[in-house]
């Protein structure tokens, strides 16, 4: 395929090496892709209590799951192959560590779709489902914009993602609060009321994964780890221009 | 039109398949980015073993070296990579003046070892070159046999009094380059015979007999099969604790594997100097980051 002359991973001297890392991005962003649709669709699928979508979901992790495999070992066989120093070298480490995330949100997106198919069983009530959609539409938007960022290697994108995180966990607390009420008002809402607080603590961890996801992003790019550091420090990460 | 020709004919279609490639990405590039003199990362040391400031050195009129200051602390092994031509084997033999043997070749500025002058005119460069040791690319060693190589320098330094002295000497010094055990049956066979590899570390044993303080290296793994190769770098990493080692190399690897610092030498200029594992995850200056990633060079 070809490289855009600004790929920063495209203009080795080793052709066979560009399309190497090229590839392991393209698959990355495949897996990205999928892995975002299945969220969606899970929460399309609960709020809609549509089970045959919610099972389509169920049915697709196995092929979210293979790519997490595949990445992997293409990851390693670069490694072994090229011995990737600098941005090479940060590229792959990174993409070996978030597949381990995407394959982590997959996960939540099927556990949602397993509580969808449950709460449909039980009928209509839309208790907590506008928190739901709330949240999972900022999530998803989070992990977009965090996929996003790696496929244009920006890290300011990246630190947004980041801050995002902050303001999901709130409308989680909120979340739960109101559902607490629900229960508290009538104790036949415990049980469904306790199933969309799984699936609010899902998306939330969503939230986080696409937040590490970012991270990962400003690290391959600016070299720097903003893993469990300030956000002041990531912004001063992403602020600072090496040379 | 080159279908005749099969050389020419295969170059066509792979000129005519494969993508354009930028051809400026493959070529050095140009001196202009480099400011002069200017080096990022950390050059100096608190404790030095060799002062080095705007060194300059001059084959004739044209510079090699362009005013490069560093610093090597006492005991740390620092690898010098660049591509070929960037000046990294003219600057490690002015640390033990071996560029004193090219008529040629001048060398400016101000290097110190100790905090002596090296180019001091009242200084003796057999006693230099004793303290400074050198191993070169291709294993050189004296058509003689293998106790009399390792012999030779303690012999000429006047470093053992008796034969049992020497014999020690001998025996401590192959052993730190790990060779006794695979020698010591034969010490009076010409060294001449032996394996590649067993004659680089034979040299090795050989510079460090006169107990050196700094080890020289220029290239010591470019002519050895991979288990040599990890023979002498194991060694080096023993030799660390006692020696001060500096290694010119052509294998990035090989610079990622045994040194503490890497210095990255660009067409006489030295662009970066930093701790090994920095160079390699996150090196500070676009050439070094071009050249470790094999975008030129």
């Amino acid at each position: 395929m070809p490289h855009k002359k600004d790929d920063v991973y495209g203009d080795h001297i080793s052709h066979q090496f560009n399309e190497e890392l090229a590839e392991l991005k393209t698959e990355f962003l495949k897996m990205g892709g999928l892995v975002e649709q299945q969220l969606n669709d899970a929460v399309q699928a609960l709020v809609e209590s549509d089970s045959q979508l919610a099972d389509e979901v169920r049915g697709r992790d196995k092929a979210v799951d293979q790519m997490e495999v595949d990445i992997d070992e293409e990851a390693t066989r670069v490694i072994a192959r090229r011995q990737p120093t600098a941005r090479d070298l940060r590229l792959v480490v990174s993409v070996i560590k978030m597949v381990a995330d995407l394959e982590r949100v997959g996960d939540e997106a099927k556990k949602i779709a397993k509580f969808a198919i449950g709460l449909a069983e039980e009928g209509k009530a839309p208790r907590g489902y506008v928190e739901v959609r709330h949240i999972g539409n900022h999530v998803a938007g989070m992990l977009h914009d965090a996929l996003d960022a790696f496929a244009r290697l920006d890290s300011e994108q990246a630190l947004l993602v980041m801050k995002e995180d902050k303001r999901v966990d709130e409308e989680y607390q909120a979340a739960t609060r109101s559902l607490l009420t629900f229960m508290m008002e009538d104790t036949r809402n415990i049980s469904r009321c306790m199933s969309v607080m799984w699936v609010l603590r899902a998306l939330e961890r969503v939230g986080d994964h696409a937040c590490n996801l970012a991270e990962n992003v400003i690290f391959m790019v600016k070299g720097e780890d903003v893993r469990h550091t300030s956000m002041e420090e990531a912004e001063r990460v992403v602020g600072h221009t090496r040379r | 039109m080159n279908s005749m020709n099969p050389s020419l004919s295969n170059e066509n279609v792979q000129r005519d398949t494969a993508e354009p490639v930028p051809v400026d990405a493959r070529e050095q590039p140009a001196e202009s980015v480099i400011e002069y003199g200017k080096t990022v990362g950390t050059p100096f040391s608190d404790k030095p073993k060799f002062s080095l400031r705007d060194v300059e050195v001059y084959y004739g009129d044209s510079p090699a070296i362009k005013g490069i200051s560093l610093d090597i602390a006492k005991n740390e092994v620092i690898a010098f990579i660049g591509p070929s031509g960037c000046g990294k084997s003219t600057f490690l033999r002015c640390l033990n003046r071996m560029n004193d043997s090219i008529d040629i070749c001048r060398v400016k500025g101000q290097l110190e070892l100790d905090g002596q002058d090296l180019y001091d005119p009242k200084r003796d460069v057999v006693e230099l070159r004793a303290r400074v040791g050198m191993v070169f690319q291709k294993p050189n060693p004296f058509p003689k046999s293998i106790y009399d190589n390792v012999a030779y320098g303690p012999r000429i330094h006047g470093l053992a009094n008796r034969k049992s002295e020497l014999d020690d000497i001998v025996e401590n010094s192959l052993r730190k380059a790990g060779l006794w055990n695979e020698v010591k049956d034969r010490l009076d066979a010409p060294a001449t015979g032996m394996s590649g590899g067993q004659q680089q570390r034979l040299c090795i044993a050989r510079t460090i007999a006169v107990s050196p303080e700094v080890v020289l290296m220029d290239e010591p793994c470019s002519a050895l099969d991979p288990i040599a190769t990890a023979r002498v770098e194991e060694l080096i990493a023993e030799l660390s604790e006692s020696y001060t080692i500096i290694i010119v190399t052509h294998s990035m690897q090989q610079a990622a594997r045994v040194s503490d610092r890497t210095a990255y030498f660009h067409l006489g200029h030295l662009v970066e100097v930093n701790e090994t594992n920095k160079v390699f995850t996150t090196p500070e200056h676009e050439l070094t980051e071009s050249y470790i990633t094999g975008r030129f060079g």
